[in-house]
């Protein structure tokens, strides 16, 4: 059950991330999973319920952007999404591949804030 | 979301501080010219049988030390250290697999530099050691001929984050009716290009090219999968 300590981990940097940003209104943490991270989203997201209480953040949600796995193909020399994680293979032309473009992802993208008092620039609305 | 929220852009890897250990570990193991191996598998599908027939063959030639994860009980190290090389056991308590900060504790008061081929043995699990970077230079995954030859469709992330599979047991295929052709197929559909040895510790066969691709990556320097090094 490693998504827990996947969950501590997200909300000890959203933490660390609000506080740079002297935010203290967090509605919740912005994601993106790949398929090839090996997290397993509906668990992470009963993890994250469970870890947000007695953390920092004990209010923020998880809101998580499922990432498609894309490869590029050598023979279309294009990048493919792929339609199975059990088979790397190009949609169109069937060549397989390990060039992995995304499908790897685990990373915060954003932090939802209410807009009260902020004055960073990297806010967009 | 409504009008009085906003989003504020982060970008950061959710595994940052692990990646970022692995890298410095990464690097440090290549200083040192230590050749690092790790291995993946189920329990049960003969990692530590495996390893002590490597160490057992490379000690002849190099020096060789191991590092082996398990929940509880340092029952592994203890057989490894039968192939009378230094051994370490990391007792995970409840994690289950290992992280990079534990292989950096684990490696307090040796001197890598002094190592030729450094193992590391996760925790026997399919699932959860894929996703951390050890700072190996080679992932090994393992899996046996009587678990069945779709394996590596069920649990296609590690092997898909793994450099070389073995195939363990072989000399219990003919038993268990083990179609080769097929387990290759699983493999190649979701890691496509894996080199992959049949090997069995019991009888010693296949266990001379799985030491020659190990030998050679010495010959290479110490490269690794570019796509699990962030």
């Amino acid at each position: 059950m490693h998504e827990l300590s996947i969950a501590l981990n997200i909300l000890d940097i959203a933490a660390e991330e609000a506080e740079r940003r002297n935010i203290d209104c967090v509605e919740a943490v912005h994601i993106k999973l790949g398929p090839l991270s090996g997290i397993v989203k509906s668990a992470l997201l009963s993890a994250f319920d469970l870890a947000r209480e007695h953390s920092a953040l004990p209010a923020a949600r998880l809101v998580v952007e499922d990432v498609p796995i894309v490869i590029y193909c050598e023979h279309c020399q294009a990048e493919q999404p792929v339609e199975s994680i059990q088979e790397l293979v190009c949609p169109v032309c069937r060549t397989p591949s390990n060039h992995v473009v995304a499908g790897r992802e685990m990373e915060i993208t954003a932090l939802e804030v209410t807009a009260l008092e902020i004055t960073d620039p990297d806010i967009k609305a | 979301m409504n009008s009085q929220t906003r989003l504020v852009e982060v970008r950061t890897k959710i595994l940052k501080q692990n990646d970022v250990l692995a890298r410095e570990l990464r690097e440090r193991f290549r200083q040192d010219g230590v050749t690092v191996v790790s291995l993946v598998s189920s329990p049960g599908a003969g990692k530590t049988a495996l390893l002590e027939d490597l160490l057992l063959r490379l000690r002849e030639n190099y020096r060789v030390a191991a590092l082996v994860g398990d929940l509880a009980t340092d029952n592994d190290a203890r057989r490894l250290a039968r192939a009378e090389v230094p051994t370490k056991q990391i007792t995970t308590g409840t994690v289950c697999h290992l992280e990079a900060d534990m292989v950096a504790d684990a490696l307090q008061g040796w001197n890598t530099d002094e190592l030729d081929f450094l193992f590391i043995e996760n925790v026997g699990n399919l699932v959860c050691p894929a996703t951390w970077d050890l700072g190996e230079a080679l992932r090994l995954v393992l899996f046996s001929v009587t678990e069945g030859e779709d394996k590596p469709l069920k649990y296609p992330t590690i092997f898909n984050t793994a450099d070389v599979a073995v195939i363990t047991k072989m000399d219990l295929a003919a038993a268990v009716e083990f179609d080769a052709a097929q387990a290759k197929r699983s493999l190649q559909s979701v890691r496509p290009g894996i080199e992959s040895f049949d090997v069995s510790a019991k009888t010693g066969e296949g266990m001379a090219e799985l030491l020659e691709r190990l030998q050679r990556l010495r010959g290479l320097g110490v490269a690794g999968n570019q796509q699990r090094t962030k």
